[in-house]
């Protein structure tokens, strides 16, 4: 919780900066906007944060998003399939990208950089492929369905929450059970701290690996269905891009290390509302688009050493403490 | 005789308090074999650390040719002609051979390496050690016992006068060995003072001039021509009294609680071992460093599977190919390297000692808290773990504190066979008492209790039964009544083969 402070309060430094900066920020409509793009990248961020806390990582996600937010169009509209099945294919894809990283990684021991690197070339590649690169959409129809990204649920009086982020919260409780209450989130921590420990103490290091790349890519799928239904369309070429290196990007700045075990889902979802409002910041308050990616690499940066000098603080007192305590003996 | 190559007078040093060598003294001249002999852990390759510049005494003096010398690095021992051949490999295998015996000291002209120098000077000195590759192979490509003479080569294109070998021929074909031993010869005619540690004794007695023993740290004695036999050398590697220190009591020893036969493992796959274990008893597993004892355990505990074999707990017929197999079979294992294979260094005392036992004690997959804080409140106090608290991370343990919480986690599993490794390494004498004890205790509740340890001491000191092994062969077993220092050295030391050595 402690570790979660900082990055809090940073969120709360900007939003603040950012309110002083420009009075639409607050509006009901900015403030929505804001929540519900938080809320998508927060479902992306969650996933990536599940395969960094086991030590690895998952770069095919922006397009695993991209995948899946033209197939289920496509899907619908041009294959005219039936929604459920649809949904189910999308579901089984998702998911079965994340079994089939998850078994190279293991079982013929590939390096998860390359296995995922090679993920975001190919499953952008299909995209493309069978959309032959024209933008897919819903047009008029599926209004019901697009409910679930667009819809609103009202909450303060003259106030509603965006939809996904229903979704966004029904995926942290469980994310945070899972990870906090169950012996396999445990497994999933001790994996990332020491492969080679949990390996000598019976955990089936290999399944969890899985496992973890599973929620990934399923995570990934079940964005790429939101985001998809928000837009209402997907233009194979750039949907979805760089939408790995935000979710990585939230997670790190919410605590995950590269490193492996360590991360909490209330510090990935910091993260993830960290980036979107920072996003939203360089849209309201500067009239430069352009600039966007180098002031997101320098708050991140900026974060990111901060926490690490913090750290060498904390370590330095523990020495002199346990250098002082054994003085004193 | 004539003036002594290299003289070490009255070195000392210490590891994190622990002394690894007293006031030791050796003297080097030209044109000898001096062999190094001791247990693993006399002091051995520290001394030989220090004489190659790779670490600096604490105290005593280095002499080269007479002249007093510090011998502050590996660069600086080159250059006074003294050259060590590590027993870990110290090959960059992704380069190739040539580049590897010039490392460091590449023949250039003006930034750019000489290629044509290189391959050219290296051919004479691979020709030398018999080694008939080409300059241009990748190290990695070659077996561990062509990566040893590239190694020896390296040293040979130095020029050096004082040659130090620790355990050569350790990772060697007989063909190889042969070839190593003749090229000692040949340099030896020539002058060259050579230092060579070896555990094949048999090797040793066909090979040194000289034999310097070392024993805990000390100078035990040293023999000369006619006096190197193989059992005044281990007369001299263990003659010391064994204290009252160890808590051990025999043992009603009941059924037969784990059967192994034809186990082999992938470390040694030319070797079938058997044994039993049986109820209540305490075996210790001897052999040297590279005998093959941590694979055995690793084979039963599903680490890494054995290649082939039985393994019976109790009669019933087990499988571990996994860790987690051979927990459901009743098996535990303390591992070797507490802080690699043991612990999860970051993570809490509770969350350590929880690790092996989650699983039995979920609900539907839940973490079961209650009965993680009653494991906790057992394990703490009866195995009198010194910490701050539940959730301190086990980094900040003392070594002793740590060992326990490993032990803690697997007794927690209730396991009918326990396999320790190395229990005792890096912990203080308090805390080895403990875990002496609390293998007592395991023993004296019906386990079947399986050390393996490289104090000969504690070997002798807490078994009722004894296995040695030797190059991945159960040499030997010897029971309590017939158990000395001397008997087990022999077995470890494969003495039945000396005469098949040279």
């Amino acid at each position: 919780m402690k570790k979660n402070l900082g990055i809090l309060g940073l969120l709360v430094a900007v939003c603040v900066v950012t309110a002083f900066l420009s009075g639409s920020f607050l509006s009901a409509y900015n403030v929505e906007n804001v929540l519900r793009r938080s809320a998508l990248f927060g479902i992306l961020s969650i996933g990536v944060g599940f395969v960094i806390i086991t030590g690895g990582i998952d770069l095919s996600l922006g397009s695993v998003v991209c995948l899946v937010g033209c197939a289920l169009p496509w899907l619908l509209t041009v294959q005219l399939w039936p929604l459920p099945l649809a949904l189910l294919a999308v579901a089984a894809v998702s998911l079965g990208i994340g079994l089939f990283h998850g078994l190279l990684i293991t079982k013929l021991r590939i390096q998860p950089f390359i296995v995922t690197l090679c993920g975001l070339l190919l499953y952008r590649g299909i995209a493309r492929g069978f959309t032959a690169d024209q933008t897919v959409g819903f047009g008029n129809e599926f209004k019901t369905l697009r409910l679930l990204a667009t819809g609103k649920v009202p909450f303060l009086p003259g106030f509603e929450l965006p939809a996904p982020l229903i979704f966004l919260a029904l995926v942290a409780i469980l994310a945070a059970i899972f990870l906090n209450r169950t012996i396999f989130g445990r497994y999933l921590l001790a994996l990332g701290r020491n492969p080679q420990a949990a390996t000598y103490s019976g955990i089936p290091t290999q399944r969890m690996t899985i496992l973890a790349y599973v929620i990934s890519s399923g995570l990934a799928g079940l964005g790429g269905v939101l985001f998809v239904l928000d837009v209402n369309s997907a233009q194979p070429v750039d949907f979805g891009n760089f939408y790995e290196l935000y979710a990585i990007a939230a997670a790190v700045l919410g605590g995950c290390s590269l490193r492996g075990g360590e991360g909490s889902v209330v510090g990935i979802l910091i993260g993830a509302a960290l980036m979107q409002v920072l996003r939203n910041m360089i849209t309201l308050v500067t009239t430069r688009n352009n600039v966007e990616f180098a002031i997101i690499g320098a708050v991140i940066l900026l974060g990111v050493v901060a926490d690490e000098l913090a750290r060498r603080i904390a370590a330095r007192r523990r020495a002199a403490h346990v250098l002082e305590t054994a003085g004193v003996r | 005789m004539a003036k002594p190559l290299l003289e070490a007078r009255r070195v000392s040093k210490s590891f994190a308090g622990v002394r690894a060598l007293k006031e030791v003294s050796l003297t080097v001249y030209p044109g000898e074999v001096l062999a190094v002999v001791g247990e693993n852990g006399a002091g051995k390759s520290t001394l030989m650390k220090i004489l190659a510049g790779v670490q600096s005494p604490d105290s005593g003096e280095l002499l080269v040719e007479d002249v007093v010398r510090t011998i502050g690095s590996v660069q600086e021992a080159l250059s006074l002609g003294i050259a060590l051949i590590h027993q870990e490999l110290n090959l960059a295998e992704t380069l190739d051979v040539g580049a590897n015996i010039f490392l460091g000291r590449e023949p250039h002209c003006c930034g750019w390496v000489d290629a044509g120098r290189i391959s050219k000077e290296a051919r004479l000195v691979l020709e030398r050690v018999g080694l008939k590759v080409d300059p241009s192979t990748l190290v990695g490509d070659l077996t561990i016992g062509q990566q040893q003479l590239v190694e020896i080569a390296k040293a040979l294109s130095v020029d050096a006068r004082v040659l130090i070998m620790d355990e050569p021929t350790s990772s060697l074909s007989d063909h190889e060995t042969k070839v190593l031993l003749s090229l000692i010869r040949e340099l030896r005619g020539r002058g060259v003072g050579i230092v060579y540690i070896s555990h094949r004794l048999g090797e040793v007695g066909g090979l040194a001039d000289r034999v310097e023993v070392l024993r805990d740290g000390e100078n035990a004695g040293s023999l000369l021509g006619n006096e190197i036999s193989h059992g005044a050398m281990v007369q001299l590697m263990v003659g010391r009294e064994l204290s009252q220190f160890y808590p051990h009591q025999s043992h009603q020893t009941g059924e037969v609680v784990l059967e192994v036969r034809g186990l082999r493992t992938r470390a040694n796959p030319g070797q079938a071992v058997d044994f039993q274990l049986r109820a209540g008893e305490v075996v210790g597993m001897a052999g040297l460093v590279g005998a093959g004892r941590s694979e055995l355990l690793e084979a039963l505990f599903g680490v890494v599977p054995a290649l082939q074999g039985s393994v019976r707990v109790s009669g019933e017929l087990v499988s571990p190919r996994s860790p987690r197999a051979a927990m459901d079979a009743g098996i535990a294992l303390v591992p070797e390297d507490r802080k690699h294979q043991g612990l999860f260094l970051e993570m809490g005392v509770r969350e350590n000692l929880s690790i092996a036992t989650l699983h039995k004690e979920q609900a539907g997959g839940f973490l079961n808290r209650t009965k993680e804080k009653a494991l906790c409140e057992e394990m703490i106090p009866s195995m009198r773990i010194k910490t701050a608290g539940v959730d301190q991370p086990v980094q900040f343990l003392s070594g002793g504190n740590q060992q326990k919480v490993v032990i803690g986690k697997w007794l927690a599993t209730r396991p009918s066979v326990f396999l320790l490794d190395e229990p005792t390494r890096g912990v203080d004498i308090g805390a080895k008492q403990e875990i002496y004890r609390l293998m007592e205790e395991l023993a004296a509740k019906g386990a079947a209790v399986l050390f393996v340890s490289s104090d000969l001491e504690e070997i002798l000191g807490m078994s009722d039964r004894v296995l040695v092994l030797h190059e991945g062969r159960l040499s030997g077993e010897l029971h309590r009544s017939e158990l000395s220092e001397e008997a087990v050295m022999r077995l470890a030391t494969g003495e039945q083969t000396e005469a098949a050595a040279i």
